[in-house]
C-alpha cells in the first residue's frame, strides 16, 4: 500500500493532495495491465473505477452502425480515463480500448463516493481534480468541433 | 516583379483535396528562406500567395504543397505536369532559423501549415550539430488529412528528432493521438528557458497553442507565428493585407509573437 501511495502521490492528477486523504484513496487501488487492442470498458458498463494512466496510449471510441468506432481522444500518461464513475447513472458512456499495452492504476470510485460523502474535504479535492479535467477536454472538444484546421476556422 | 511562367516538373497528390507541385526555376536556380512565400499565377483565373515547402538548400526546385481551399487554388487541383504557372517572389520575411543555433526547437503545426514548416525541418537537419532538443508537433483533422506522410514517418524514425502527429477524429486502426494539436503540449518535455516556438497554422489554431506555451512558461519573445491575410501585391504597396500599421507580406509572414500581440486576434482589424 505503501508503493501505491507513492505512486498516486507522484501522479500529476494528485499532485499537493493532503497525504491523509491519498492514503484513503490508495487503500482501493490496484494495478492493472491491459494489451494492445483490449476494450477496457464499454459504453453501457457499470462506472466503478478510474484509472490513471501510467504508460502507454487509451482510445476513447464512440460505436455508430453506420462507420464503426470513431476515436474521438486518445489519453496516455499522465492522464485520467473516466469520470462517469461520479454522476449518476454511473455508467460509461463511451468504449475504452488500449491501442498501445497500457499500464494504469484502478481506482475504486464506488468506494470513493461513499467516503466522499463522509469526507467532504476528500469530496472537495476529487471534484476540484476531476473538474478541471472536465473542464478541459470540453474546450479541446470545442476546438475539434470548429475544425480549427479547416478553411473556415 | 513581373510574373515569369514556370513548368510543372512534378505534380503529386497528398490528400483527397491537397497537393504539391514541384516547379522549373525559370532562370536555373532559385533562392529563398524558410518562411517565405510565393505568388502564384494560374493563368487565366488569379494569383494566390502560397508558402514555400521545399528544401531551401536545393536551388533546383521550386515546391508548394497548396490545399484547394478557393477558386484559383481549386482550379490548380486540375494542373498537371507540364503545364505552366506563374511565378513572383519569393516575399516576406523567414523564420530566423540561422539565429536560433544552441536553442531547442518546438514546431507546431495545424493543418496545411505544415508546408511552410517543412522548410525549417530540411534546414535545422542540414545543420543537426547546431540545434537542441527539436520537436513537431503536427495536428489534422483525419489521417486522409495528413501530408507528407511518409516523410514524416521516415523522419519519426531520427533519434534526434521528436515527432507527434495527432487528428481530431479517426477510425479504428488509428494508433496515434486523438485530440487537438494543443492537447500534444502539456505531453512533451521542454525546457522554457531554451526554447524557441514556431508556429503555423489557422490563428484559431496559434491561438490556443499560444496559450498552451504559455502554461509551460514560454514568453511572448519565444514564439514566432506565420500570419496569413489576403496579399495581393507582395511587396507592401497595395495594403490588402495591412494589419494596424503592419503589411503582413512584406513585414510578415513570419512575426515574433511579442511584435503582434496586441495585433493578434483584434476584432475588426
Amino acid at each position: 500500500m505503501e508503493k501505491a501511495e507513492k505512486i498516486l502521490a507522484e501522479h500529476p492528477f494528485f499532485e499537493g493532495l493532503d497525504p491523509e486523504l491519498l492514503k484513503i484513496i490508495a487503500s482501493r487501488a490496484n494495478d492493472v495491465r491491459f494489451e494492445a487492442g483490449q476494450m477496457i470498458y464499454r459504453e453501457g458498463d457499470e462506472a466503478d473505477q478510474f484509472l490513471l494512466v501510467r504508460d502507454g496510449k487509451v482510445a476513447i471510441e464512440i460505436f455508430s452502425d453506420r462507420g464503426g468506432s470513431l476515436i474521438i481522444q486518445t489519453v496516455g500518461p499522465g492522464d485520467v480515463l473516466g469520470w462517469s464513475w461520479l454522476f449518476p447513472p454511473f455508467k460509461r458512456r463511451f468504449d475504452a480500448r488500449a491501442i498501445e499495452a497500457t499500464t494504469a492504476f484502478a481506482l475504486d470510485g464506488k468506494f470513493l463516493r461513499e467516503k466522499a460523502e463522509e469526507d467532504h474535504r476528500l469530496g472537495y479535492e476529487l471534484l476540484k481534480r476531476f473538474s478541471r479535467i472536465v473542464v478541459e477536454r470540453l474546450q479541446a472538444t470545442r476546438l475539434q468541433l470548429m475544425d480549427i484546421y479547416g478553411k473556415h476556422s | 516583379m513581373v510574373t515569369t511562367p514556370h513548368l510543372i516538373q512534378r505534380f503529386n497528390k497528398e490528400t483527397r483535396d491537397t497537393f504539391t507541385v514541384e516547379l522549373k526555376p525559370s532562370n536555373g536556380a532559385f533562392h529563398f528562406k524558410a518562411g517565405q512565400f510565393n505568388m502564384l499565377y494560374m493563368y487565366g483565373i488569379g494569383e494566390v500567395p502560397i508558402s514555400i515547402s521545399g528544401d531551401p538548400f536545393d536551388k533546383q526546385k521550386i515546391i508548394h504543397t497548396i490545399r484547394a481551399y478557393g477558386a484559383v487554388t481549386s482550379r490548380m487541383a486540375n494542373l498537371k505536369r507540364g503545364d505552366m504557372v506563374g511565378v513572383r517572389g519569393p516575399f516576406g520575411k523567414h523564420w530566423p532559423i540561422e539565429n536560433l543555433a544552441g536553442r531547442d526547437i518546438l514546431l507546431v503545426a495545424g493543418g496545411i501549415g505544415v508546408a511552410p514548416i517543412r522548410p525549417i525541418l530540411y534546414y535545422i537537419l542540414a545543420n543537426r550539430n547546431e540545434y537542441g532538443k527539436v520537436t513537431l508537433l503536427y495536428g489534422e483533422r483525419t489521417p486522409g488529412d495528413l501530408i507528407y506522410r511518409g516523410q514524416i514517418e521516415q523522419w519519426r524514425g531520427r533519434f534526434d528528432l521528436d515527432i507527434d502527429v495527432t487528428v481530431d477524429s479517426a477510425r479504428e486502426g488509428w494508433l496515434g493521438h486523438v485530440g487537438v494539436v494543443t492537447t500534444l503540449i502539456p505531453r512533451i518535455q521542454l525546457d522554457p528557458r531554451n526554447t524557441m516556438a514556431m508556429l503555423c497554422g489557422p490563428e484559431i489554431m496559434m491561438h490556443y497553442t499560444i496559450l498552451e506555451l504559455q502554461k509551460r512558461g514560454l514568453q511572448n519573445d519565444q514564439i514566432y507565428i506565420s500570419m496569413e491575410r489576403n496579399m495581393k501585391c507582395g511587396i507592401g504597396f497595395c495594403g490588402h493585407c495591412q494589419l494596424g500599421p503592419k503589411f503582413v507580406c512584406k513585414d510578415g509572414p513570419v512575426f515574433l509573437f511579442s511584435e503582434m500581440k496586441d495585433l493578434f486576434r483584434q476584432r475588426e482589424m
